[in-house]
């Protein structure tokens, strides 16, 4: 079990997170809901290690061993998609890259460039970029913003079958439906409805 | 419009620009040469022809190639030290504050000095044969450093971010972000610092007087007022720094298309 305890986290004066606490369970697909910019982000970044929470514990994971896919894409305009991925597989993995292009479905453009691919392709590559990361702990802030439905269950059925638990942020209620569990939130400061 | 309408074009635009300034300058040298009745316009400036021969002239000895050869040897090696000083200080500026606090004061003030402050102090501490190569790197330094500085501190954040969460190691940032963000800052800083170092270098040639050095002839011809010479020694100068210009700029881009 992931525990967050106590979490305390406020931009100037504006708290995002008030001594938030909660339990991911250690398997499946967790999806976090709610309202833009009530603080699910931040929660995925102070798991990650990215934010400096005023007070507040994550255990259960260490942020050196969790993989976030943040919300915009990040790609590098000069590396292609497959290096996209060989930059971050470590070399006994790289047998990795064909079926997470796969999964991607981006075979077709392994060696484009981010310029070249449309929105929902440049967001399918971050994802697969973001599993290639060997990590005890997915974080996947809005990971289907522009991709198709048929493409978003096919990986969703992907993420439910890894031994890895994942986290996805989404306001999608197509995605939501298939996870294996979904919690909603309100705020500012985050709260579990 | 058909190729051949397009390629006559573009060989007219190309041969416009050299073709107006050299009848411009014809016409001045004939003024002068009107003015003076005939005598002495070869002193102050003299017909594109007679640069030409002079050229031509000189070209035909062993001398000049070397001559040549040796000062392009001398601004590249000035180059060459000056680029290096300047990624390292860029890169020092960059990661230490207290370095640049240190550091950016000084740079600046050798930015903003006069070069022939500096030729003639560095002919204190360095053989005349150097003077150029220090005089050149110390020019194309601060180019350098404040274009590469720029570019370090312009580098995407969110990339940067991206790079620590997916642990690259220190090695891949740069090869994978810091290099391809900073290039095109350090392709403006090389192509300027080119012309510097060719302005900079020949004028501590011609302080220095080191031999076979094209500033040295420069200043020969002046004494001797060989008006003519001082024209050809120009030119050369200027052939040498824009074929260089043209040269690395294509080296550049054969390696921006490598990367990108």
């Amino acid at each position: 079990m992931i525990q967050i305890r106590d979490l305390t986290l406020s931009f100037g004066d504006k708290p995002v997170l008030d001594r938030f606490s909660l339990d991911i369970p250690e398997r499946g697909v967790t999806a976090l809901s709610g309202p833009s910019g009530c603080g699910k982000t931040t929660l995925l970044r102070c798991i990650a290690g990215l934010e400096s929470p005023q007070g507040g514990s994550v255990t259960g994971v260490s942020p050196a061993r969790t993989a976030i896919l943040f919300q915009e894409d990040r790609l590098l305009p000069w590396r292609t998609v497959e290096q996209h991925l060989t930059d971050v597989l470590p070399p006994q993995r790289r047998e990795m890259v064909a079926p997470l292009l796969r999964l991607a479905q981006l075979e077709g453009e392994r060696y484009a460039r981010p310029a070249s691919l449309s929105g929902g392709m440049g967001r399918r590559l971050a994802l697969a970029r973001c599993l290639a990361l060997d990590a005890d702990l997915y974080l996947l802030d809005e990971p289907f913003a522009g991709v198709d439905l048929s493409r978003a269950r096919t990986i969703m059925d992907y993420l439910r079958q890894l031994d890895t638990p994942v986290v996805i942020a989404s306001h999608e209620p197509e995605i939501l439906s298939l996870a294996h569990n979904i919690i909603f939130f309100q705020g500012p400061p985050l709260k579990v409805v | 419009m058909t190729t051949s309408t397009i390629s006559h074009n573009r060989l007219v635009r190309a041969l416009l620009p050299p073709a107006f300034w050299l009848g411009a300058w014809q016409l001045g040298a004939m003024a002068i040469d009107a003015a003076l009745g005939g005598h002495g316009n070869e002193l102050l400036l003299p017909y594109p022809a007679s640069v030409a021969a002079a050229f031509v002239s000189l070209a035909g000895t062993k001398e000049f190639w070397l001559t040549a050869l040796l000062s392009l040897a001398r601004i590249l090696a000035g180059m060459t030290l000056g680029t290096l000083l300047g990624l390292a200080l860029a890169t020092l500026t960059s990661a230490f504050p207290l370095a640049d606090a240190v550091l950016s004061p000084a740079i600046r003030v050798v930015r903003a000095a006069p070069v022939v402050s500096f030729i003639l102090l560095v002919l204190l501490w360095v053989h005349r044969g150097w003077v150029p190569v220090v005089i050149s790197a110390m020019m194309v330094l601060p180019v350098v450093w404040a274009n590469l500085s720029r570019g370090i501190q312009e580098t995407d954040p969110k990339l940067l971010e991206l790079a620590r969460a997916y642990r690259f190691s220190t090695g891949r940032t740069i090869r994978l972000i810091y290099a391809p963000c900073v290039r095109p800052y350090f392709l403006t800083a090389l192509s300027t610092a080119m012309g510097l170092a060719w302005k900079s270098g020949i004028a501590a040639e011609v302080l220095c007087l080191p031999p076979l050095s094209v500033g040295r002839e420069i200043s020969n011809a002046r004494l001797y007022l060989l008006v003519p010479e001082l024209f050809a020694w120009t030119a050369l100068v200027v052939a040498l720094s824009l074929l260089l210009e043209r040269l690395i700029a294509r080296l550049l881009d054969r390696w921006k298309g490598g990367e990108a």
